[in-house]
């Protein structure tokens, strides 16, 4: 059998690619660096796909049209980067607050503000603490390459309509922008739930209502009680991680995303030089993978968040951890000239022995 | 094995082809690949930067403190990236337009060539990141220049297939100027 197909392309373009695979039918944007190509490669690709794909007036727009298109029962996306996902944040915590499933992606700038194009991770509270106001959560799922860009935003459609509620691929400019072979796996195959909530226009049959209001006495926190049981089965099934050189090591570093690959090369960099260090590196931010945390520091107390932030995740690793293991944060902040080398992260390691 | 190579120039040079065009060989040769690009927000005369990647297994760190190699097209990469190259690794320098006072590269292996000048000699100075690419495969061995020349159909859009035997020119020329330059 001949080897399949590989495709070099970006981050971004996989990302794309992958929403048509997964079937998306409506993809709502508005352009920002760092992820234009993705709205770039749908506008051109996604109408041939018989889906349709809009520029919207705004980022507020997008998000809305999402919100829409899903209450009729539609695979519907966004994308955007730090500016425009904030402004996006009221129709996120809507469609929450409406059980509504849609994907969005997440390339991260640096910030606040307009702050820059270069890769950041510091949106990480925003996006796992629930960025609009109201107490909810989404599924949020963190790449490092290539190819897990493409993976994982044809699981984010699927994990969105199972647990009906938003999901985010948060990524960088680092994924977005670079560019590495990648295999165009076909969508794997998933039992999903009917959308039988989904409004229809007329056409008879049962009335179907999706709204966000909750007014009588007891309904809201009857939702609230209800959603919170939808999370805890979330962590309890879908938890994901990687787990890298972990059996034997001394001092464990933890890092997601495009961090994750630069200290993957430190950990290489330290076994060569004798020393064991593993890497935990979780794929699913919310839920956030508590479960390995607390495995792994049941015996391994040493411990390193790494993060392109002054320490947002190392919250969860805190959390996570057995009370009597010792978490050490090491970050630079987001901006160009910030991203740390495998050397430097090197250094890092080398102070723990 | 492992290859890395850090390419440095201003927006306009070419320097995000070139790294295109080393990972599509790359791929021709069955490799892994990550091309990691940095750039200004300028479409012309801004810093341009790229990292390629190239690994038989996992490609790692897209990111690279100290490369094995790195290509030098202008006056400013050079000030800043140059010896940044690691102990026993290989400077590549565009000597057109670079001064290479102030700069020390001890422990690393310098090769100084006019490479705007080699372009020019071919008709077109825009070939500078083409001459470059040459150099670098002949200077690290990392890939063969029948694999760059194979992926110039891919790294150019097809309305500039009608430039690939001129680039194919600058490729062997810049390979040319290495065996020259560690002959002198």
């Amino acid at each position: 059998m001949s080897a399949p197909q590989k495709k070099f392309v970006k981050g971004n373009e996989a990302v794309a690619m992958a929403a048509i695979e997964a079937g998306v039918q409506c993809y709502f944007g508005y352009p920002i660096t760092p992820q234009s190509d993705i709205p770039e490669y749908l506008s051109r690709e996604l109408p041939k796909a018989g889906g349709t794909f809009i520029q919207v007036e705004s980022e507020i727009g997008a998000i809305n049209m999402v919100l829409g298109a899903s209450a009729c029962g539609v695979r519907a996306m966004t994308s955007s980067s730090g500016p425009g996902i904030s402004l996006k944040q009221e129709g996120i915590s809507y469609m929450a607050g409406s059980e509504l499933p849609g994907v969005i992606v997440d390339i991260m700038r640096a910030g606040p503000g307009l702050g820059g194009i270069d890769a950041s991770q510091a949106d990480y509270h925003q996006a796992t603490k629930g960025g609009g106001h109201g107490g909810y959560r989404i599924i949020v799922l963190a790449p490092n390459s290539g190819q897990e860009m493409y993976d994982l935003t044809m699981l984010a459609f699927d994990l969105s309509d199972q647990y009906r509620m938003p999901a985010m691929l948060l990524a960088d400019s680092v994924l977005g922008q670079m560019k590495e072979s990648i295999v165009a796996n076909p969508r794997p195959k998933a039992e999903l739930p009917a959308k039988d909530w989904a409004v229809r226009g007329t056409g008879g049959g049962a009335q179907h209502v999706v709204k966000s209001l909750y007014l009588g006495d007891g309904e809201m926190e009857k939702f609230h009680w209800k959603m919170h049981a939808r999370y805890q089965e979330l962590a309890e099934k879908e938890s994901r991680w990687e787990e890298y050189q972990t059996t034997d090591a001394e001092l464990i570093v933890t890092a997601f995303g495009a961090t994750s690959r630069i200290a993957r090369t430190a950990v290489e960099m330290a076994r060569a030089a004798g020393l064991k260090v593993g890497l935990l590196r979780p794929i699913t931010l919310f839920p956030f993978p508590k479960k390995a945390y607390a495995e792994l520091s049941a015996r391994c107390k040493n411990w390193l968040t790494v993060e392109l932030s002054t320490g947002q995740m190392v919250d969860d690793v805190r959390l996570s951890v057995a009370r009597d293991a010792e978490v050490d944060f090491y970050g630079r902040p987001p901006g160009a000239g910030s991203l740390p080398t495998p050397e430097e992260l090197f250094e890092q390691i080398k102070k723990h022995f | 094995m492992r290859y890395d190579v850090f390419f440095a120039g201003y927006g306009g040079q070419g320097v995000l082809l070139a790294g295109n065009l080393l990972s599509y060989a790359a791929i021709h040769e069955g490799k892994n690949v990550s091309f990691f690009p940095a750039y200004g927000v300028e479409k012309r005369g801004g810093a341009a930067m790229c990292t390629v990647v190239i690994a038989d297994g996992d490609t790692g760190s897209p990111v690279v403190g100290h490369p094995s190699v790195s290509v030098i097209l202008n006056q400013l990469s050079w000030d800043k990236y140059a010896d940044k190259v690691k102990e026993g690794g290989i400077c590549l320098v565009n000597s057109s337009l670079v001064n290479l006072e102030g700069v020390s590269l001890d422990g690393r292996e310098l090769l100084a060539m006019p490479m705007n000048q080699i372009a020019i000699d071919l008709g077109d100075v825009r070939m500078v990141n083409m001459v470059a690419c040459g150099a670098y495969a002949a200077a690290s061995g990392a890939l063969p220049l029948d694999s760059l020349k194979e992926a110039l159909k891919d790294a150019l859009p097809e309305r500039n297939h009608k430039l690939i035997p001129a680039n194919i020119q600058a490729i062997e020329a810049g390979a040319a100027a290495v065996f020259s330059a560690r002959k002198a």
